[in-house]
Formats: structure tokens, sequence, C-alpha cells
């Protein structure tokens, strides 16, 4: 079976998985049951494929299948953010309450971050993307670390909010919140197709791209903060959950089997679809709201980890 | 003509590149050599700039290789580095059309795919051009490698020691290979090599760096002399002519 057939296929499967979403046990008020299912479902396609998405054109820009965008540190500035907001104003206030306004501070610091943070290690000429990724992993410890910091110091009944963001939820998404991420997703998927036929060289490594001609440190600067944006997009609407796109991506290029970017992307975007709407699907219907998504996907993911982990080992 | 000028590069206050000056002309092949840590690789990097220089000038037929776009001087000039560790699930075939992509945008046409099937067979790839190259020997990959250099067609070719993991024959043969690439059509090739004998017998010019500096520069016959060597290798080196070739007796 051919990548191509393989994408159909996995393209079918994530259909079926909305339809059964949207549609099983649909009683009472349909007129309001509908809508609010389907936006979940919307939410739930926007996340899991900026997620892979982002992951892949970060793995292809590090060269690297176990690296995924949460090293650059956004998902714990995310926390940050979330426990600042409460330790300042308190959970009661109009920027916790608010989801509009949260999400748009969040959005915006978190991208300004990675401005930041490119900005300052793109300036010399010394621009090493594993000393970006090291930065990024000290500064999301640090930021994890100030977090847990001020958790202790807030009051108990607002850390219970805190922790409510900690884990990825799509049992709450606003609709404002859906159609605004859409916009900003959209806007990203134009602006890569400019980049889009490089990537393909770009896997060859920094000197093969460069040999062949692709401008390799301004399109590494320019798919960065597509990443940022998306994976701050990500996190925003339905909370930390990047560590998804390790699993995903990587699963997509064992299923796919080619190098070709055009099929791993859309892979890894559809099985990451699959993963996010089965497992709300089963927190929802077998877990009767008892977990989150991200709890499963983490235990998914962190058994799939070992496993790569175990794998790489044997092949030296 | 490559041209380079009052280059220098330094790395942590360590001169690697320290003040060479150096032409180069068409349709030659030109040889450098030297100890391990000479500068050789770090200098044929930035001729095709995949290093930035500190300092100096590099023209490439009177074009500054800095104000030149990215996509037209893949055209002019490639290059193949030592190491090259791709772990993705490529074919020989595919790696060799992706010497394509300065002139497709990896949208191959009739006439790229000409050129792929033409250097899959100057390499004698054919047999095992659907292979990946995780199912490859050393060799191998690195004739796959060149393979793709060739298909690129570019008028200037660099190549960071190219020998490496290759038996005598297949050595040999793409010495031969490159040898007719400059006579027949045209190219001009620098290679970074260690082994001083293939140097000696295949190149027209010989470039001997120690410490960053050209020691010596001249036509293979000048170069390939018991007292250069000595100056370049501290080490006595016989030198022999065999069949009107200058073997170095180094062993």
């Amino acid at each position: 079976m051919d990548f191509k057939k393989k994408t159909i296929i996995l393209a079918g499967i994530s259909v079926l998985l909305a339809a059964l979403y949207i549609f099983y046990d649909l009683r009472g008020n349909i007129g309001y049951i509908l809508p609010r299912r389907a936006i979940k479902v919307l939410a739930i396609v926007m996340t899991g494929g900026a997620i892979a998405f982002s992951t892949t054109i970060f793995m292809t820009i590090t060269n690297n299948r176990i690296l995924t965008p949460s090293v650059l540190g956004l998902d714990s500035l995310y926390m940050l953010i979330q426990t600042v907001i409460i330790f300042i104003f308190g959970a009661n206030s109009l920027v916790m309450m608010s989801s509009n306004l949260n999400y748009l501070v969040s959005i915006s610091i978190m991208v300004l971050f990675s401005l930041v943070l490119y900005h300052f290690l793109f300036k010399g000429e010394k621009n090493n993307i594993y000393f970006l990724l090291l930065i990024g992993m000290i500064l999301g410890t640090f930021f994890g670390s100030f977090t847990d910091f001020m958790q202790v110091l807030i009051d108990p009944n607002e850390f219970m909010v805190a922790q409510d963001r900690m884990f990825a939820s799509i049992n709450n998404v606003n609709t404002d919140l859906v159609y605004i991420s859409l916009i900003l997703i959209g806007a990203c998927v134009i602006y890569f197709m400019r980049f889009y036929k490089y990537l393909d060289v770009m896997a060859l490594g920094k000197d093969n791209a460069v040999n062949l001609g692709v401008p390799y440190d301004a399109i590494v600067k320019r798919l960065l903060v597509i990443v940022a944006i998306l994976i701050s997009v990500a996190t925003a609407l339905i909370g930390p959950i990047t560590f998804l796109g390790l699993l995903v991506v990587n699963v997509a290029y064992e299923m796919m089997k080619t190098y070709r970017h055009l099929y791993i992307i859309l892979g890894s975007v559809f099985i990451s679809i699959i993963a996010l709407l089965g497992g709300q699907f089963i927190v929802e219907r077998l877990f009767a709201f008892e977990t989150t998504i991200s709890v499963i996907i983490n235990f998914v993911g962190g058994v799939y980890f070992i496993y790569l982990l175990l794998k790489e080992n044997k092949s030296w | 003509m490559v041209d380079i000028k009052n280059l220098f590069k330094t790395y942590n206050q360590k001169k690697v590149i320290d003040d060479v000056s150096l032409s180069i002309e068409k349709g030659t092949i030109t040889s450098f050599i030297g100890p391990n840590g000479a500068g050789k690789s770090t200098l044929i990097s930035m001729v095709s700039r995949l290093i930035a220089k500190d300092n100096g000038d590099i023209t490439i037929d009177g074009q500054d290789i800095m104000k030149t776009k990215n996509n037209e001087l893949a055209k002019k000039i490639s290059i193949l580095k030592q190491s090259n560790s791709i772990n993705l699930k490529l074919s020989v075939r595919e790696l060799v059309a992706f010497g394509r992509f300065p002139y497709s945008q990896g949208k191959l046409e009739k006439e790229d795919w000409v050129k792929v099937d033409e250097a899959i067979d100057y390499m004698e790839l054919r047999d095992i051009q659907d292979k990946y190259l995780d199912e490859l020997s050393g060799g191998q990959r690195q004739r796959a490698h060149i393979a793709m250099v060739l298909a690129q067609d570019t008028e200037y070719i660099l190549l960071d020691e190219p020998l490496n993991n290759l038996d005598m024959r297949h050595s040999v043969q793409i010495m031969k290979t490159l040898r007719k690439l400059v006579d027949e059509l045209g190219k001009t090739i620098l290679i970074v090599i260690h082994d001083i004998n293939f140097a000696s017998c295949y190149s027209d010019q010989i470039v001997a760096l120690k410490d960053g500096k050209i020691v010596k520069q001249g036509r293979t016959c000048d170069v390939i002399d018991q007292c250069v060597l000595k100056d370049i290798y501290d080490m006595d080196i016989e030198i022999q002519n065999i069949d009107n070739k200058r073997i170095c007796v180094y062993f």
C-alpha cells in the first residue's frame, strides 16, 4: 500500500470519527447539542492539525525526530502566564474569566517571546539552532519552576483554577476562540506555502540544502515563527499538549515510509486528529469526564517515547 | 575562474584561514593537500558559502558569492562535504534527483530526469538505484552523493575528501570520472584530498595548506617535490617516477 492510499484512509477514519463524535447518542435538544459538538470537533481538528503540522516542520529544521516544539519553552510560558494572572489579579478577575481576553493576552505574549528569543539568537553570525533549543529548554525550566513557586503561594481555591489550566481540555472551548484560531492557523498555512518546496531539501541537512540553493537561515527563521504561532494557538485553545506532536509525527514517518513532506504533514495531521477525537470520545463516554485528554495522550505518548528510545538504542 | 583575495577566518581567536589569496583557472582539477587542521575544508566551505568568511573577497567568474542569489549560485557551484548522515527513507534515485532542485524547485521535468539518469550511469549506480540509502555500504552511499552533485550539473564542483570510505577500484573510478568531467565537459573541480598520490596522478594544480596559510601552490610537478613535501608534512617523503607519474613513498 503506498503513501497516497494510506493518506486517503487516514482522512477517511478522521471523517468517520468526527461523524461518530457529533452524532453518537444524539438526544434531547438537537438544535443546541449539534452546533456545540461541531464546534468542539472543529477545535480538535485545528489543534491536532496545528500541533502535528508545527512538529513536522520543527523536526525537519532540527533534523531530529525526538525533539518537539515544547523544548522552545512555550508550554511552560503559557502556564506561567496563567499563574501570574491568577497571582496578580485573582481567579475571578476579568482576564481570567473572559476567555477571549485571556486567549489574546496569552498568544501575544507567547509569540512575542518567541520573536524576541529568535531575534537575539539570530542576530550575530552564530545562528546555531541547537543553541536556540538549549536556551529554550533552560527558559522553559525556569518558567516551570517560577510557576510552581507562585502556585505554592496562592490561595488553594485559586490554585484549583490554575491546575485546571495545566491540562489540555476540550470540554469547554469557547466558540469565539475557534474562529480567531481558524484565521490565525489559516494565515500560517498560507504563509507556509511559499516555503513548502524547500522542506524536502532541508531534511537533507544544512550543508546539502545550502548547496542546492536554499536560503537556509532566512527560511529557518520564518518557519520557526510559523511554529511559534501554531503552538501558541493550539496551547491557548485547549492547553499544553505538544507531547502529542512527538507521537503523531513519528507514527506518520513509520507509517508513510517516505521523505515527502506533503504526505508526512497530511499523515501526521490526520493521525493527530484521530488521536484527539478518539481520545476525547473515550474521555467523554468511557470515563464520563473523569479525566482529561492530555492525561491519555501523555500516557500513550510516554509509552511510545520509551519504545522509540529503545529502538534507536538498538540501531546503534 | 575562482578568485580568492586576502581571506581570513577565525574560530575562538584561532586563525583557521590566515590571509589566503588564490586564483583557480577554469577547466582544471585543483587538489588541496596538507595535514589535518590546516584549514582545507574550511577554505572550500567558504568558497561554497557553507561557512561565512570573516574578511576577504571570493568571486566566481567575477561575481561576488555573497551578492549572488542562492539559487543562481547553486547552478554554478556545488559542494559535497565529508560527513553525510541523512536519516531519511530515501532511495539512491531520489537522492540524485535532489541534485536538480536548483533548476526544478522540486518539480522535475523530462530533461531533469535525463540528467539524473546520466549521473546514475556515470557513477555506475544503475543496479542499486532503487535501494534505500540506509541499506548501502559506505562506498555506495558516497558514490550516490557524488552522483547527486553531478546531477546538479554545475560548472564548478567542490569535493571535500570524496575518496573517504572508498576502496581502490572506486577511488580510481571516481578520480577518472572527475578527470573526464574536466577534459570532456570543461568543468572546474576543487578537491580536498589526503592521499597525495591521487593528488599527484590526477590534478593539474596543487595547493598545499598548513596552519591556515598557503605553503606552496603550483603545478603538480612543482609541488610533489621532496623539499616541498617536507615543509608541509614534516616528514621525509621519497619520490619515485613510475610511468611518468610522480609517486610518493612515505611508508
